[in-house]
């Protein structure tokens, strides 16, 4: 809770932009930047209020990235469950949701999969309107490039089994890749660009506004978020959930979701379960900022690179895990050194540009490569995980998949396919056809 | 600094794996295999004994014994015990040799 300082209650008479739980009337029109810039910007509140956690709840989300908050805000303003906290170890937006390259895109290979990308990238054409907050929705495109014949094969195939869903996917030859991206080395002596594949309605999005975005509306909805608050383990009873230890004590809870995308075996060792989950490190690089060059978000399809321009002029890029189990958030030079030559083979006029920043995030990748939505062998546990290095434009729709899932006790109709006993029954969803081996997905 | 520091390879700084034929080797010569802490069940084990074989992996923060091939170099299979926060690789060992964990994970 915000202590009332003197300063606060002058601010207080001085404007009306203050809500009585402390957290800013979100007001962020011309004028108020205008009198906030006159009075030195001293007005400004948190977006979302900072909540000391009650003794129970009937529902702890674990783990305050986009998945945690948006399965929280959907669980609020879809199903009425107010009685809900985000208990999150750090501050909302430092884990991967803060860390991705931001792309979102719905064109998959099994129909299962297209059918719950593209759910949510129309949510995401509606996100602004749901959360009212500028996340910077920017459907620039996504362009995958193919290099082989056998690769046009592979990839005319999933266009066409997008476009039986309704999807867009629109083939490009030679000369419109070009037209689109002049940058791009067509005629590369190994690997020269056939054509390309490109989904229209793809993009980036603001990825740091999106966290804030739905921790303000989940806040606004009833949600309590709770900052600094780490779980350390899960408490059960006869085979039930009956809450968590935390850094800040126990909370009791009759239902409790696992949202911590790379620390998801971690938590789930505390009540003896194993999850067909790897954790590996996921890398990012920015360069410094330039005109704009780039005005769709490119992948590679001779090695693993993809490529799009910040508003602020970065190039943001990055490529495959590392390729083995770690925690570390970082990653090492072998894989930058991997990325960077796939990104000089496609575009080498890039090569003077100077990388200004790199980082990485621990990835929860699962054995077939896809998420996973699911109840658990423990009664009142469920899981929102597996996500791999995907998981950033599934958030509106893991969210509303996964309260639908804890509401109704009912899979949602676009994520039935995303349960546990999917291994065991033998209905992988190998998007990459690699097998039960994480680091080749 | 003590030898176990001088162990954890930097930031940004790559494994280096000290191969028992060819000595201290770049990450870069092998590909990494995984878990080597799970074995395979016996054939009549049953169903629920092979999926947890196949899919379910302890995945823990610290210790971790792990296969890495050698495949730029003798092509032997190592087993590595690497901790997955700090990377300090405490052994490497052949197969056939007993597998050499840290006091602290045993
Ligand atoms: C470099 C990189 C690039 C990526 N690029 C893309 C992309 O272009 N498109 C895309 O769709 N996806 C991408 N991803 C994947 C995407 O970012 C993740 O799949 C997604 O963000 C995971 O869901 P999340 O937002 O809930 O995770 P996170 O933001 O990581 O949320 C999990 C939270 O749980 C918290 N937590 C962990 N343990 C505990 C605990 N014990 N107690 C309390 N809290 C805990 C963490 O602090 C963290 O805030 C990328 C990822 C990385 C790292
Ligand atoms: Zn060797």
């Amino acid at each position: 809770m915000r202590e009332p300082t003197t300063n606060v209650k002058i601010q207080l008479k001085r404007t009306p932009n203050v809500r009585s739980d402390g957290t800013d009337s979100g007001d962020y029109g011309l004028l108020r930047l205008l009198r906030e810039g006159i009075f030195g910007h001293g007005g400004w509140r948190p977006a979302w209020h900072k909540a000391q956690p009650r003794a129970h709840y009937r529902v702890l989300v674990i783990g305050g990235g986009g998945q945690g908050l948006a399965t929280a805000h959907a669980l609020a303003t879809l199903h009425g469950i107010t009685d809900v906290a985000v208990l999150e170890k750090g501050p909302i937006g430092l884990g991967n949701v803060g860390r991705n390259t931001t792309i979102i895109r719905s064109n998959y290979f099994h129909p299962d999969n297209v059918r719950f990308y593209e759910h949510s990238l129309q949510l995401w054409e509606q996100l602004e309107r749901t959360l009212n907050f500028n996340v910077m929705v920017s459907q620039r495109g996504t362009l995958n490039l193919f290099h082989t014949e056998a690769q046009r094969d592979l990839f005319t195939r999933r266009a066409n089994g997008m476009r039986l869903q309704d999807v867009d996917a629109v083939p490009l030859d030679r000369k419109e890749v070009k037209s689109l991206v002049p940058l791009v080395d067509l005629d590369h002596g190994r690997f020269p660009v056939l054509g390309g594949f490109l989904q229209p309605r793809g993009g980036t999005v603001r990825h740091d506004a999106v966290a804030w975005g739905y921790a303000r509306a989940a806040s606004r909805a009833g949600v309590d978020i709770v900052e600094h608050c780490e779980v350390r383990r899960i408490v059960t009873a006869g085979g039930r959930v009956t809450g968590v230890e935390t850094t800040q004590g126990f909370i009791g809870a009759d239902i409790v979701c696992l949202a911590v995308a790379g620390h998801s075996s971690t938590l789930a060792s505390t009540v003896g379960l194993q999850l067909p989950i790897e954790s590996h490190v996921l890398q990012a690089f920015v360069t410094e900022a330039i005109k704009p060059v780039l005005d769709v978000v490119l992948t590679y399809g001779a090695g693993h690179f993809y490529i799009s321009q910040s508003d602020k002029g970065g190039l943001v890029f990055g490529g495959h895990i590392d390729g083995y189990n770690t925690y570390g958030q970082r990653g090492t030079l072998p894989m930058a050194e991997e990325v960077a030559a796939a990104g000089l083979t496609l575009l080498p006029g890039l090569g003077r540009v100077r990388v200004l920043r790199q980082w990485g995030g621990v990835m929860d990748m699962s054995m077939d490569g896809s998420p996973l939505i699911s109840r658990t062998p423990i009664e009142g546990l469920y899981l929102n995980g597996g996500w791999c290095y995907g998981g950033f434009k599934a958030i509106p729709a893991g969210g509303v998949a996964t309260a639908h899932l804890i509401a109704t006790g009912e899979p949602h109709a676009i994520a039935r396919h995303m349960d546990l006993d999917r291994f065991a029954d033998g209905r992988l969803i190998d998007e990459r056809g690699a097998g039960p081996y994480p680091w080749a997905h | 600094m003590n030898a176990a520091q001088a162990r954890i390879p930097g930031p940004t700084e790559m494994l280096r794996i000290q191969c028992p034929h060819c000595g201290c080797r770049d990450e870069t010569e092998f590909r990494y295999r995984g878990d080597a802490s799970i074995s395979r069940p016996l054939a009549d084990a049953g169903e629920a004994a092979f999926v947890h074989y196949v899919y379910h992996r302890n995945n823990p923060k610290g210790w971790h014994v792990e296969w890495w091939l050698h495949v730029s170099g003798c092509r032997a299979v190592l087993r590595v015990v690497r901790h997955t926060v700090t990377h300090e690789i405490h052994s490497v060992t052949l197969p056939q040799e007993p597998v050499d964990i840290p006091w602290e994970a045993r």
